[in-house]
């Protein structure tokens, strides 16, 4: 494997087959934890590191896996690595595992999941696997914290309010107010507000997009010409 | 290979991996079960003390429980557990889990003090599921509103006053979100009232351990 693919991975991960804008996958959660930053990285972290893990194993047993099976056997190994990992923020994290709640162990019907196990890993080496993994994680988290940090920010006019529930009693005052006095936006925290949000962040993605295209486009004419003058 | 091999071949991979998830998912119990139970205890600690502050009592409160027999005025329908609190041997107020359930979407868990003398040491929400932004002051990090409970009782105010202002009570509603407010303060109110009608059996009966 090159450096090139490593970069197409990432790439694809991050922004053109981004899991949460362009496959439009793993939506209950994304929608439905996205009130404040920190529920969002929370979450996006708790997926990136699923992804991670359920991808290798997955690349590691390529070999010995049939293909009769493949899915009962993805599944099985993604739903212990979900269930591993929620008893573990219940050890370690418990008071953002209460907040998360439910959205952690729905992490195993997260498609994307399953989708890179099957599209992705059962396909190649391990270190490539894993970095797919990570990277369409990180995607996933970004928008998770894009779309948290909007919702927190419109809706309650604070942004990473309940950091010490993630990083522990050092950052209880990490909380930004940036709107004093501010009553707060209710549609922005309730889920109409997540749809809204994620649309917006959609139609960006798919403006930058354009205005891409159109650059190359651009460009490609531009040394046409030349070549031709 | 014939078919009925490559059958069994497959079901033993099938099978392997289960066993192999399977022993992961206990292992990681097994490593992390006595964090969790340590970590549901601490939390639990820390809102039985928001209610009734360390210094009040002397015993293990998080361990000296009651089982309560189903009671609709505690908002259950099976059995539940209270908190008791004692200093040197006399118990000076009880902690009752209590779920308000008439709320605007789900259960209202509460925790409600009751000192002896039938006066609220406090109350906190536990957990819910009212609106966000609305409803959700009733948690303290979203206002004071709770705490206007505190050193109420069935004297003070009397049955009239134990509503919100809307239906003629003393009671503050929030702007917006009455259902919820109005659940708590009945919650709250139909604890006082069990707790009134149990004196004898809570204060007394327990107090010989």
């Amino acid at each position: 494997m090159s450096n090139a693919d490593y970069n197409e991975i990432s790439k694809n991960g991050l922004w053109t087959n981004n899991v949460a804008l362009v496959q439009l996958l793993g939506l209950c959660p994304l929608l439905a934890v996205t009130g404040t930053v920190i529920n969002g990285l929370g979450l996006g972290v708790a997926t990136l590191l699923t992804l991670v893990l359920s991808n290798s194993s997955v690349s590691l047993i390529r070999h010995w896996v049939r293909p009769e099976v493949r899915v009962p056997v993805f599944v099985l190994i993604i739903a212990s690595i979900v269930t591993t990992i929620e008893l573990s923020m219940n050890a370690w994290f418990h008071d953002l595992y209460n907040v998360l709640g439910i959205f952690i162990p729905l992490i195993v019907t997260n498609c994307s999941i399953l989708a890179r196990a099957e599209a992705f890993a059962s396909k190649n080496k391990v270190l490539p696997s894993m970095i797919d993994g990570f990277m369409m994680g990180l995607g996933f988290t970004a928008v998770l914290v894009l779309l948290g940090g909007m919702r927190e920010l419109v809706g309650r006019g604070t942004l990473l309010a309940d950091a010490h529930l993630m990083f522990g009693e050092v950052a209880r005052n990490w909380t930004l107010v940036i709107f004093d006095d501010y009553t707060g936006l209710l549609l922005a925290i309730l889920p109409p507000g997540a749809f809204i949000g994620l649309g917006l962040i959609i139609a960006g993605k798919n403006i930058i997009d354009k205005r891409l295209s159109k650059r190359q486009a651009q460009a490609v004419q531009n040394t046409g010409q030349e070549a031709i003058a | 290979m014939n078919k009925g091999k490559q059958i069994f071949v497959t079901g033993l991979i099938l099978m392997l991996f289960a066993i192999a998830g399977a022993a992961m998912v206990a292992l990681t119990y097994e490593g992390t079960a006595a964090q969790i139970a340590e970590n549901e205890r601490h939390a639990m600690l820390r809102s039985l003390n928001q209610i009734l502050p360390a210094e009040r009592y002397d015993n293990e409160l998080i361990d000296d429980t009651i089982t309560l027999a189903a009671d609709e005025r505690l908002g259950h329908a099976e059995q539940s557990t209270a908190y008791i609190a004692r200093k040197n041997n006399q118990v000076v107020a009880i902690i009752f889990s209590v779920f308000a359930t008439d709320g605007y979407s789900g259960i209202i868990k509460l925790l409600v003090g009751i000192n002896t003398d039938g006066t609220l040491a406090g109350v906190r929400v536990v957990s819910h599921k009212e609106t966000p932004g609305l409803g959700d002051a009733i948690e303290t990090k979203r206002s004071d509103w709770v705490l206007g409970f505190n050193h109420k009782s069935l004297q003070d105010p009397d049955s009239s006053g134990w509503h919100v202002k809307r239906d003629g009570g003393i009671f503050d509603q929030f702007s917006g979100a009455t259902i919820t407010p109005r659940a708590v303060v009945k919650a709250v109110h139909h604890s006082l009232l069990y707790f009134a009608s149990h004196k004898k059996d809570l204060t007394g009966s327990v107090s010989h351990e």
